[in-house]
């Protein structure tokens, strides 16, 4: 890769400010909570230096409905089709996060093709979101229109297969504790290969268009730069953790359903730099291609179900049970605790979108308002999942 | 693998209190249980140690427990520890109040690991523990005017919910009650 360029970059916080504020030197703003950048309802406090934020505090709660207490109040399947709020863009990795801590909890097991649907329509996901993250990202960096529309073309596609399968586009309800809800519609495999198979062709020429890219070199590479340690120390994970060089992915690590059954190569970044995480999500996409073409081939015939499960009186035994996936953004994880009764006890999730904005001031600092846009779109949230 | 923990930490740390949750279910996660004043060096030591270099503290999160004949009730964080390094985990942690009141109180680890910034101001603005040490503890998702926590088991919702604009059913006996208790 040809050389950087690089931002002056504050690296430590100016000591105390609030004189500096009163006497009309810094200027203190909201940016959001309605604007289109800010990807649904979200504020950042920011104290600005002329162009450049001096300090940076992110707002949340404005979509806050307590979901966690909603769902203690409910039996554990009602939760299910309200995972799909969470995360609206990948709603079928939130199923499975929550599918996987509910079968650690109750020791279910689900059987072999229902464990490869999972796959296949955890990596669809994957595409979805990926190709929506860069398609707004450039919209963000002024590319008014066109990278966006046609990531946009071929996120419809995908969401046509979910229609067929689940029944809706976007909210899908489609796993359940021990397997899948239905069994795939006739002619389903044979049109999700097809659309795999044309899928590369669109990321060729998308990356024809952006990769080299003068204008989105300049705007992407050297900014919102993420050191390795502060990345792990502050728990990032997803491909913004990737982008920082540090080698961790659930699928590897946990080999969760039967992530182990497949060949496929981890992304891993350098710099650590806004272009670093456009990159590993452009080569993840093609990797979950990887894994696409491989589960399609080889899924099998059988029972989608495992025969234990019980949708009528499901209580698991007292006890607690963190089960956790590589959801597009990050660590989705669920932690559960029963105490025997119908409802759970303690129902948390662990949303990716909110620990990873943990270090949007640290990436922020020193850099212009515009670029701030831009390094806040390439962490990649769903409000849905920040304030829950 | 956790007993083996236990005495790691228990000749690094001396002094220090632990005591081992079983965990009933099949997923077989036990949890370790810290006495509060240790809390920190523990965390230090899981973090540090070559072998173990838990690195990477993945969930924060509180529970509540309510009083039972058999003993008195108390709030609880619990932590998720992995190693991004080592690629292990996870290794529960948990601390508990001494009882549910107002004014509880337990160290942060978030001086140790940073992700637990965001994470334990939600249990501090949901559940009511006050985390000594945190650099930033103010309420995140609740806004800053409101005072009780509500996801404590035994909250109670304020009686000044939102009005359809056409009440009826139960949402309309509500009203009228809530007419009755605040004449205009």
């Amino acid at each position: 890769m040809t050389s950087r360029l690089t931002t002056p970059v504050y690296e430590e916080m100016p000591e105390d400010i609030s004189d500096r504020i009163d006497q009309g030197e810094l200027l203190e703003i909201a940016l959001g909570p309605h604007h289109p950048s800010t990807h649904g309802v979200f504020r950042m406090d920011v104290v600005l230096d002329g162009e450049r934020v001096v300090k940076l505090k992110p707002v949340f709660g404005y979509l806050h409905r307590n979901h966690e207490k909603i769902a203690e109040s409910a039996s554990y399947l009602a939760s299910m089709p309200y995972t799909d709020r969470l995360d609206y863009i990948c709603s079928l990795s939130n199923n499975w996060a929550y599918a996987l801590a509910v079968e650690k909890l109750a020791g279910l097991q689900v059987p072999e093709r229902a464990e490869y649907i999972r796959v296949i329509t955890a990596e669809l996901t994957r595409l979805v979101n990926h190709s929506a993250t860069i398609g707004f990202l450039t919209q963000e960096m002024g590319a008014s229109g066109t990278p966006l529309m046609y990531a946009f073309r071929e996120r419809e596609k995908i969401l046509d297969l979910f229609e067929s399968l689940t029944g809706s586009r976007m909210m899908c309800n489609y796993m359940r504790f021990g397997g899948c809800r239905v069994e795939l519609p006739s002619g389903w495999l044979e049109q999700t290969k097809k659309i795999v198979e044309e899928f590369p062709r669109f990321l060729d020429e998308y990356e024809r268009l952006l990769t080299g890219n003068e204008i989105f070199m300049a705007r992407s590479q050297g900014v919102g730069v993420l050191k390795k340690n502060l990345a792990i120390n502050a728990g990032i994970t997803g491909p913004m953790l990737r982008a920082s060089g540090v080698n961790y992915d659930i699928r590897k690590v946990d080999k969760y359903g039967i992530y182990d059954r497949f060949d496929f190569k981890i992304p891993l970044g350098e710099h650590g730099d806004v272009y670093d995480r456009y990159m590993i999500r452009m080569l993840e996409m093609r990797e979950s291609l990887k894994i696409l073409n491989q589960a399609l081939r080889d899924i099998p015939a059988g029972p989608i179900m495992d025969p234990k499960a019980k949708i009528r009186g499901f209580r698991p035994k007292p006890g607690e049970s963190y089960g956790r996936i590589e959801s597009p953004k990050g660590e989705l994880g669920f932690f559960l605790i029963s105490d025997g009764s119908p409802n759970p006890y303690r129902y948390r999730v662990r949303p990716p979108s909110l620990i990873n904005l943990t270090v949007l001031e640290d990436m922020c600092r020193g850099y212009s308002v515009p670029d701030t846009i831009v390094i806040f779109g390439t962490v990649d949230i769903v409000l849905g999942e920040v304030d829950r | 693998m956790l007993e083996e923990i236990k005495v790691r930490i228990e000749s690094a740390v001396p002094g220090c209190q632990l005591e081992i949750i079983p965990n009933g279910s099949p997923s077989g996660q036990h949890s370790l249980l810290l006495d509060p004043p240790h809390a920190l060096e523990v965390a230090k030591f899981l973090r540090d140690d070559p072998e173990l270099r838990l690195d990477y503290c993945s969930n924060v999160t509180g529970v509540d427990w309510l009083d039972t004949e058999q003993s008195p009730g108390h709030l609880e964080a619990v932590y998720h520890l992995y190693s991004m390094e080592k690629k292990h985990g996870p290794i529960v942690l948990r601390m508990r109040t001494e009882n549910r009141s107002d004014k509880v109180h337990l160290p942060s680890v978030t001086p140790i690991w940073r992700s637990a910034e965001f994470q334990e101001r939600e249990i501090f603005d949901l559940y009511g523990i006050i985390f000594d040490g945190h650099p930033d503890l103010r309420r995140i998702m609740m806004w800053d005017e409101f005072e009780d926590h509500p996801m404590r088991k035994d909250y109670v919702e304020p009686d000044d919910y939102e009005y359809e604009p056409t009440p009826h059913d139960h949402v309309l006996t509500r009203a009228k009650e809530h007419v009755e208790r605040n004449p205009q």
